[in-house]
């Protein structure tokens, strides 16, 4: 039997299988753990929809499933009314050294994002802001702290291929400022606008730690959730939770799907 | 022109907001007081580098040491892993047919899309599953899996760039396979495997959830040391003040290297391309 002849594409194998392993085989997992159920007495696992209506009758599940909205749509909200602009007055070429400033508003991700946001509680404290007095407006500085970058960066490389002449033949054919704006900037930047919604938006929403350090422990989300399922070891449970995330989420992607998106957003630092 | 001061000024004040927090752990990293206060500041009292000295021989310096020591283990040690196993993945990913390269693209966006908290609950629940004990490898593996995307991605265009000539030119000239892999791709996409771990590395010290969920709790990282003390109101940690001055410093050490030495490259492209 001659051997196999090596082709380049073999080389991919291997990560193939890590896929399969560490990233398919355990979303389907969660699928399977969250529409099941186990007896903790005969060990017996039945499909069931018992997580179903466990997280749904439970008010404060939905209570923090509200919260949790508002505040990701808040932060997504807020992140672009600031990024926008920073994102623009960088993407003009007229000022030098905007490379070097983009990186600096990325530099501080280098410090570990947990001691980052209790550094900014502690100066807010120090600035007489108590997390404890006021949760939701030290969580929401929290967030729009450690989110800005994501969404300046994504923003920042759709408005450096914009077209800008489109801009000036919109003036030219007598737009004004806000319709320039509304009617030609906007759609141009459509696509980096969605990225940075998805970097932000999602994990606002899911994760623990930035409320838990600002609001010290006063507001819960769903990634509060999660966590505490998952430190009872109550695994299907907190599988559901992670699954209405990701409906969320494959709602998001089926919804912009026609529309061209920044890819490799948080591969664009380097 | 008015215009233009108040858009450079708006830049740098959010600049100057973004660095805040970390501008005050460096100031009051030569205060020695168990929590940031202003008072302590003016005064001028306990002005010194006791902070420093504790970092390196206090019993407090020596948890938060160990603690950015481990850090930095699963930092590199996952950062290589991706490395080597995302280069491979994208030469063969560029040579695949049609279909299996988007099998492999599609298998990738996944952990890219997901919030960190599904990926790592995922991964509890397939080790759980499976019966395994939370160890250092668990957690190398969710750093893999955390960091091998962006790797891949980095790599990817690189690709696209090279001239396929040289390849075909070098096996026609007799040399094996390997020979023409390591000698003639790997060069070629070096700048994107450089990227693509230095990438790695910033996540992998970046995160915290992936940490808490795939670790075993006897192993204390920077970010888990530090959650445990500041989510129950504690204050930062004096010591670690010192510690994040310290790392302040020898990034912008490391990035000012970069910047001289990666030559005449223009600024803007690396920028936006990876």
């Amino acid at each position: 039997m001659s051997k196999i002849k090596f082709q380049r594409k073999f080389l991919a194998i291997p990560y193939g299988i890590f896929l399969v392993l560490f990233v398919i085989i355990p979303m389907v997992l969660i699928v399977v753990y969250a529409f099941s159920n186990t007896d903790p007495v005969t060990n017996k696992t039945t499909f069931s929809f018992d997580n179903l209506t466990t997280f749904f009758s439970n008010s404060y599940n939905l209570h923090t499933f509200l919260i949790s909205l508002a505040i990701g749509l808040g932060n997504t909200l807020i992140c672009l009314i600031i990024g926008y602009p920073i994102a623009y007055i960088l993407a003009k070429k007229e000022y030098k050294f905007n490379y070097i400033i983009v990186l600096l508003f990325i530099m501080p991700m280098w410090i570990n994002f947990v001691l980052r946001t209790a550094a900014t509680r502690d100066l807010l404290f120090a600035m007489g802001l108590s997390g404890g007095e006021h949760p939701y407006i030290s969580t929401m500085i929290g967030m729009v702290y450690n989110y800005l970058p994501f969404t300046i960066l994504p923003l920042y490389t759709t408005m450096l291929k914009m077209d800008k002449s489109l801009i000036e033949a919109s003036m030219d054919l007598g737009a004004n400022k806000v319709q320039t704006f509304t009617k030609t900037i906007i759609p141009m930047t459509l696509p980096g606008i969605i990225s940075a919604s998805s970097m932000v938006f999602m994990p606002t929403m899911s994760s623990y730690v930035i409320s838990d350090v600002m609001g010290e422990r006063q507001i819960s989300l769903i990634g509060n959730i999660i966590q505490l399922y998952f430190d009872q070891g109550l695994w299907n449970l907190g599988s559901f939770v992670a699954l209405i995330l990701l409906v969320i989420i494959l709602g998001f992607m089926i919804a912009t799907r026609n529309m061209e998106k920044e890819d490799n957003v948080r591969g664009g630092l380097w | 022109m008015v215009k233009k001061i108040f858009a450079k000024g708006f830049i740098y004040l959010m600049l100057l907001l973004m660095y805040a927090p970390i501008i005050l752990l460096i100031i009051f990293s030569f205060v020695e007081f168990d929590h940031i206060d202003f008072r302590q500041l003016v005064s001028g009292e306990n002005i010194n580098f006791n902070l420093y000295k504790e970092l390196f021989t206090g019993e407090d310096g020596e948890t938060v040491v160990q603690a950015f020591k481990n850090t930095l283990l699963v930092a590199v040690v996952s950062a290589m892993v991706s490395t080597i196993l995302g280069t491979f993945a994208a030469i063969g990913m560029y040579y695949s047919g049609k279909k299996m390269r988007k099998a492999y693209e599609i298998g990738g966006q996944i952990p890219i899309l997901n919030p960190e908290i599904i990926t790592a609950l995922s991964l509890t629940i397939l080790f759980v599953f499976v019966g395994i004990q939370f160890n250092f490898i668990t957690l190398l593996i969710g750093h893999v899996v955390l960091t091998i995307p962006f790797v891949v991605l980095s790599i990817l265009p690189k690709l696209k760039q090279m001239d396929n000539n040289i390849y075909e030119a070098a096996l026609d000239l007799g040399a094996k396979p390997s020979k023409a892999l390591t000698k003639i791709i790997i060069p070629q996409i070096m700048p994107g495997i450089l990227s693509g771990f230095i990438l790695a590395v910033t996540l992998s010290l970046d995160d915290y959830i992936i940490t808490a969920f795939t670790r075993n709790n006897s192993f204390v990282t920077l970010s888990t040391y530090v959650y445990g003390v500041t989510s129950k109101r504690g204050a930062i940690p004096p010591t670690l003040r010192a510690l994040t001055t310290i790392i302040v410093v020898v990034t912008l050490i490391v990035l000012l290297i970069i910047n001289f030495t990666s030559g005449k490259k223009p600024m803007k492209k690396r920028g936006t391309r990876v």
